[in-house]
């Protein structure tokens, strides 16, 4: 998933017209996992956190394809450029279904793209890190995408049918990025001294940021109760953090490579691997606004916007004539 | 010059078209002017690195010295890209990338839909397969010609401005040489002056629909096709090859 549910303080009020009555209905449709759909009634606060993470979640795809697109000039061989290449327009699909799952709830794509753009709206502060070598393809892939998927399996069951069944196919698809990031990693770690070099400090670049995906630890946040009564959320974060863990920490060892963590290790009494402290004075910088590509990724995605004005109004001007023409 | 090397080297001039637009094109992900255009033109780049990738490795067998898709992609100087320098030419703005992919691609789709008909197994089943997809491409370009010459004041001018530029490499397009005349008398390959009264006919109409005008033939470049190309290219090729040229002989 990424939202990291950061900003939701203050939104969550229940208005004047909900009555007791409504509220208990809409919460046993949801215990009996029945589908909320876009006509349906749903409290107020439902509708604005769907609307908050779904925005979030299309916004992250969008801002995504730009580390990634990084690397699609420079891509090693035509293969790998034609998959990097399928990948990030899968990104861009998936900015367009979700922003049209967030519209069901009555928003417009224009709002949350103007939102976006003013640095109003959040992104997931995993694609404000920089990818500075092949190897970070890779790692994204494996990583990023395979953090992504923990959280993104359990959405395709949320309790609102239009963002869950986006989730379905977007989970798909997510599912051959992270295949294709591990062999990319798998490909360097059978290669070269250089290469295999090349995949550990991507690893060791990677692995810090892809745990804070999560969000904050379940002490800290806020209003994941709500949302896990309300089915958007099954999980909690530290579960699905300590998951990815467990299977991540595996398949860095079948690739040879170190996850860069001295208090690492096994526990056998629990089954799961304890890890170190993450640093969460980093992840609330980054969500700040002081990641080392802030600033370029905001600045790239309002440059095209600005740069394609003159594009989408001669669109809009073209529409009117051939209206005005089909009327006369 | 045999037939063989006329083949050979005939491949390789569609292969190059096709990687130096894609790469092109890849530039220019993340920076379209609507989501619905990232997703198109992402498309249309795969389908043109498609179209390389089996007519590289046709080119490799063809050849016989064991030379793989990335080795004729990767491992070639700028002099031995023998792509129309239309496609070489920068992005710069929707306009400009627009009108260099409309002119190529109405040019394309004829020379695909002739080598359909030739007598060259694989170059025909390659061409089938992109003969569909570029017919598909050309639909879209022409329809965004079409609204930006017939959009908004500004978007008339700059589309216009675009349109007089590329047209000066045009003419390369239909500037047979002994490879095409081999090809196309010893394979029933294309014959340029056909395709080049298709291609005039079907871009008259799009202009004429886009309110735009069909600038003069005057003054015509040349020379990709011989190796001889624009300084674009250079760079493009820089970007697109360090990794193989950093880490000689390593899989990927």
């Amino acid at each position: 998933m990424y939202t990291q549910g950061l900003d939701q303080a203050g939104k969550d009020r229940r208005v004047a017209a909900e009555t007791e009555e409504l509220l208990n209905a809409f919460q046993k449709r949801v215990d009996a996992e029945e589908k909320i759909e876009a006509k349906d009634w749903m409290p107020e606060a439902y509708r604005r956190t769907l609307i908050r993470q779904i925005s979030q979640h299309a916004h992250s795809e969008i801002i995504g394809m730009q580390p990634e697109g990084n690397w699609l000039t420079r891509a090693p061989s035509l293969k790998r450029k034609a998959i990097l290449l399928a990948k990030v327009q899968d990104e861009a699909g998936h900015g367009l279904y979700l922003y049209s799952a967030a519209e069901t709830l009555g928003v417009s794509r224009d709002q949350m793209v103007a939102d976006l753009l003013s640095g109003k709206a959040k992104y997931s502060s995993i694609f404000n890190y920089p990818t500075l070598s092949w190897a970070d393809i890779g790692a994204i892939g494996w990583l990023v995408d395979g953090a992504a998927i923990m959280n993104q399996i359990p959405l395709c069951r949320c309790s609102y049918g239009p963002y869950a069944r986006a989730m379905v196919r977007v989970c798909k698809e997510e599912s051959f990025h992270q295949r294709q990031g591990f062999d990319i990693m798998h490909s360097l770690c059978l290669g070269t001294a250089a290469q295999k070099a090349m995949a550990q400090d991507a690893l060791d670049r990677w692995w810090w940021p892809s745990l804070m995906m999560f969000g904050p630890n379940d002490s800290e946040s806020t209003h994941s109760a709500q949302s896990m009564a309300w089915k958007i959320k099954r999980f909690s974060n530290d579960e699905l953090r300590q998951k990815f863990v467990d299977v991540t920490v595996q398949q860095a060892d079948f690739l040879g490579l170190s996850v860069p963590d001295d208090e690492l290790r096994f526990d056998d009494e629990t089954g799961h691997y304890q890890f170190g402290e993450i640093n969460w004075q980093e992840l609330f910088d980054v969500i700040a606004g002081n990641g080392p590509c802030n600033k370029q990724r905001l600045e790239k995605r309002q440059r095209a916007h600005t740069d394609g004005a003159w594009v989408r109004e001669a669109a809009q001007a073209y529409a009117s004539k051939q209206a005005a023409r089909a009327a006369a | 010059m045999s037939n063989d090397a006329a083949v050979l080297a005939y491949t390789l001039r569609l292969a190059d078209n096709a990687l130096i637009l894609a790469q092109c094109m890849v530039e220019l992900v993340t920076a379209e002017p609507e989501l619905e255009e990232e997703l198109a033109n992402a498309n249309f780049a795969l389908d043109y690195i498609g179209q390389a990738r089996m007519l590289y490795t046709y080119a490799g067998e063809l050849e016989g010295k064991g030379r793989s898709e990335d080795d004729f992609a990767f491992m070639r100087d700028e002099h031995e890209f023998a792509n129309l320098l239309l496609l070489e030419q920068p992005n710069g703005h929707f306009g400009d990338a627009l009108v260099r992919q409309f002119l190529f691609d109405a040019f394309y789709v004829h020379l695909l839909d002739a080598i359909t008909r030739c007598s060259d197994e694989r170059l025909r089943e390659i061409a089938a397969r992109a003969v569909k997809e570029v017919r598909y491409h050309l639909r879209h370009c022409s329809q965004w010609l079409v609204r930006l010459g017939d959009g908004t004041e500004l978007s008339h001018n700059r589309v216009q401005t675009s349109l007089d530029y590329a047209w000066r490499y045009t003419g390369e397009m239909f500037a047979g040489d002994e490879i095409d005349q081999a090809i196309n008398a010893d394979i029933d390959g294309p014959d340029l002056e056909a395709i080049h009264g298709l291609w005039r006919k079907d871009v008259e109409s799009v202009v004429a629909e886009a309110t735009l005008s069909l600038p003069d033939d005057s003054w015509m470049a040349s020379g990709g096709k011989q190796g001889r190309h624009t300084e674009q290219l250079g760079f493009l090729l820089a970007e697109m090859q360090y990794l193989q040229r950093s880490f000689p002989g390593a899989t990927w």
